[in-house]
């Protein structure tokens, strides 16, 4: 008797959750059904941190006040660079229920879906908004895949920054920001003979992030913009050079920290003189002390191109896309529309701690590093970043991450070098 | 007609989780070795039937290798620790100690913490900073004056993944002290004491009575150990996230699937954690079918 009644129990649980599988379903539909008065504009992103959700906010404003028959429905998963967001987005695209907008890394990154037919060109929306005219005719070429563009940028970060501590570099006798590559060597020997970290790192990503910056600085601009073109060269003695110099760079790392913030911060405390990181730092460094350390620009930290790359501006993009099949196909045009306008950049990016990637931007808004920033954006010549997704696709930028790492283990600069090229070779791009 | 009435109500009782595990768990095992024996390396492609090319073309690559490695590092530590740990906490209790319920509880508790949790909260504690920079476990060495135990952890080179291990072992111990609690209650009273009066003295006891007894338990805890360090994730994504210093299949399979999107590398991956799970599982299925045999004959 007493078998019957678990046994009992173990099927009605059982049913129970199947149950409840189909009900989640269901709900999810009927979200989306929604109200045929205001239709709601599914906007997908990872902007959950202090400072991009209030840059967020901030541009949905604008889009409600202009669109007063929209509702805008913000679908941000949490999570920095968007890993798990694109892990959901993956699985939403699969299934054919594609959001009415989501974001992604303008450049390579979106060829991904680009190859699977998940997006639709936004010429149209280049040419009736002249687009062309205000973003500069570099980053259009470097986003155009077979003459169509998938995606419009809202924002522009750099990568190619050196972030230092003064005060630690005063210690060390080192005059200021090193300029080449044999500089910020001789200065790393400098700071480590203090006894101070020479060169704060983070977890794996960021050690990609610094070879980026190697290279750049290294090969020179023309030659790192040729890696990701057919006439390449990863195996010459050119790359052989750049790689000796990321393994020397690299030998004067400190200890790895958790993640970016952790190594960031090792330069605000003055534990550490240099990192290079992407400017995503400067809020981190400047913001008040919820979202950032609150410190000082120029005495407490100060900034430079990253070395050997003066005059070039790797950047890095946020941009929206138009997924083909999104349910609201005129919502996320809207939506796109405010993206791109000067209004709704110069909304979104003092808040995010980022600069337009229109060129017709209110410079007043733009203070201290972002106005840096800003010049810079208008007159560099342009690069575009490896770990964030402009001049390689996923499956490239995997590969590199995974050489990296395995570099990071056994320091094998032949070895590293030969996983490069194969991972060049073997990419599809 | 009355055969059918014995069996047809209990089959239509158990049918609708029949069906939901044939379709959800060997459904999609099925499609996942199917998938890993074809070429769809990226998310558009159909896919040909290339049989277990990827299979073996995985051990060539020097991050899978890399990771197996860590798997069995981690596997060993783990699973000897929870278990020697356990052990050793339900000896202590099964000596009669003041108060074993509230003990009992507090070695339980972990259990109900998710890995993800305990994971966030050793990642601080095994911060690999030292000396004036030393925080968490470091820092707690450094003030005791015991620097020499100041460690990497787990960005140890060659046994960060033993280091990687202490927080499963913190968390599942208790579990494992549980399960011995209970095997250690079911020795019969009568079986010590008629071996006391034959002379054991108490090491012999445990030796020869009870250690014998507790055999089923150890197994059972091995299973279950096994498995979960087999597949373990969470707990090194909360703690180091996708490095390969603490690469694992299991991560490895997620990057494959997500960074990399490269379906067939990851189902292969997939297919290889279910394969070693089941050298853990079917040999105590076997096992155990074979003692409930024997139990009704006898």
């Amino acid at each position: 008797m007493r078998r019957r009644w678990v046994s009992a129990v173990a099927i009605t649980m059982a049913g129970l959750l199947s149950l409840t599988a189909c009900g989640g379903g269901e709900d999810g539909q009927g979200a989306s059904g929604g109200e045929a008065a205001k239709k709601q504009v599914e906007v997908f992103s990872w902007w959950t941190g202090p400072g991009e959700a209030d840059g967020l906010t901030a541009m949905r404003e604008i889009f409600e006040k202009q669109n007063p028959n929209l509702t805008f429905f913000d679908a941000a998963v949490a999570g920095g660079s968007g890993d798990k967001a694109r892990a959901l987005l993956t699985t939403k695209l699969q299934a054919d229920t594609p959001p009415d907008t989501f974001q992604g890394h303008a450049g390579a990154e979106l060829q991904g879906y680009i190859k699977a037919g998940d997006l639709e060109p936004v010429n149209f929306l280049y040419d009736e908004l002249k687009l062309r005219d205000v973003y500069p005719k570099q980053l259009i070429d470097q986003i155009t895949v077979d003459g169509n563009i998938y995606s419009v940028p809202v924002n522009i970060h750099r990568s190619n920054v050196l972030w230092f501590n003064p005060a630690v570099l005063k210690e060390a006798g080192v005059a200021g920001a090193p300029k080449t590559i044999e500089e910020f060597i001789t200065a790393l020997e400098a700071v480590k003979k203090t006894g101070k970290v020479p060169l704060s790192i983070g977890s794996e990503w960021t050690a990609v992030h610094l070879l980026e910056n190697v290279l750049l600085g290294s090969l020179g601009t023309e030659a790192y913009n040729q890696l990701w073109t057919a006439n390449s060269d990863w195996s010459g003695p050119a790359m052989t050079k750049a790689l000796q110099d990321f393994q020397k760079i690299m030998s004067y790392a400190g200890t790895p920290q958790d993640d970016w913030q952790p190594a960031a911060k090792q330069v605000a405390d003055g534990e550490a003189a240099f990192n290079i990181m992407g400017d995503w730092a400067y809020g981190y460094f400047h913001n008040p002390p919820e979202g950032g350390l609150g410190k000082t620009s120029k005495t407490d930290f100060d900034w430079a191109p990253a070395p050997g790359t003066e005059g070039t501006f790797m950047w890095l993009s946020d941009s929206f896309t138009l997924p083909k099949g999104a349910p609201n196909r005129d919502g996320a045009i809207a939506w796109l529309k405010v993206a791109a306008s000067k209004e709704g950049q110069d909304a979104f990016n003092p808040k995010k701690g980022s600069i337009p990637a229109r060129t017709d931007a209110d410079k007043s808004l733009y203070t201290d590093y972002l106005a840096d920033a800003l010049s810079d954006w208008s007159s560099n010549k342009l690069a575009g970043s490896i770990q964030h997704g402009v001049v390689v696709n996923d499956a490239w930028r995997t590969a590199i991450n995974e050489a990296v790492g395995l570099f990071q283990q056994d320091q094998d600069v032949a070895k590293l070098q030969q996983a490069l090229a194969a991972a060049a070779k073997s990419s599809g791009q | 007609m009355r055969s059918v009435r014995r069996w047809l109500p209990g089959l239509l009782l158990v049918s609708p989780s029949i069906v939901a595990i044939a379709v959800f768990v060997y459904g999609m095992l099925g499609w996942n070795f199917r998938l890993a024996m074809t070429d769809k390396h990226d998310e558009i492609s159909e896919g040909q039937f290339v049989g277990l090319t990827n299979f073996v073309e995985l051990w060539d690559q020097p991050r899978w290798t890399i990771s197996v490695n860590h798997a069995i590092v981690f596997t060993i530590v783990f699973v000897l620790g929870a278990l020697l740990l356990g052990l050793l906490l339900a000896f202590l209790m099964e000596k009669g100690i003041k108060g074993e319920g509230t003990f009992r509880a507090i070695y339980l508790f972990p259990m109900a913490v998710s890995f993800v949790a305990t994971g966030i909260v050793w990642r601080w504690l095994m911060n690999a900073g030292q000396d004036e920079r030393a925080v968490g476990l470091n820092r707690l060495f450094d003030g005791l004056g015991l620097d020499f135990l100041q460690w990497q952890w787990f960005r140890d080179p060659d046994w960060g993944m033993a280091a990687m291990a202490i927080p499963a072992i913190w968390q599942m111990s208790g579990y494992v002290m549980a399960l011995f609690l209970a095997g250690f209650r079911g020795v019969p009273e009568e079986l010590r004491e008629a071996a006391r009066v034959d002379g054991c003295n108490e090491w012999r006891v445990y030796r020869y009575i009870v250690l014998p007894y507790l055999r089923p338990v150890t197994l059972s805890a091995l299973i279950i150990l096994g498995h979960i360090s087999l597949k373990v994730f969470d707990l090194i994504v909360a703690v180091a996230g996708k490095q390969i210093i603490t690469d694992v299949p299991a991560v490895f399979m997620w990057v494959a699937v997500f960074d990399s999107h490269d379906p067939a590398k990851g189902a292969t991956i997939a297919a290889y954690i279910v394969l070693s799970v089941t050298v853990f599982v079917v040999p105590y299925l076997i096992w155990s079918v074979r003692k409930e045999r024997k139990e009704r004959r006898s």
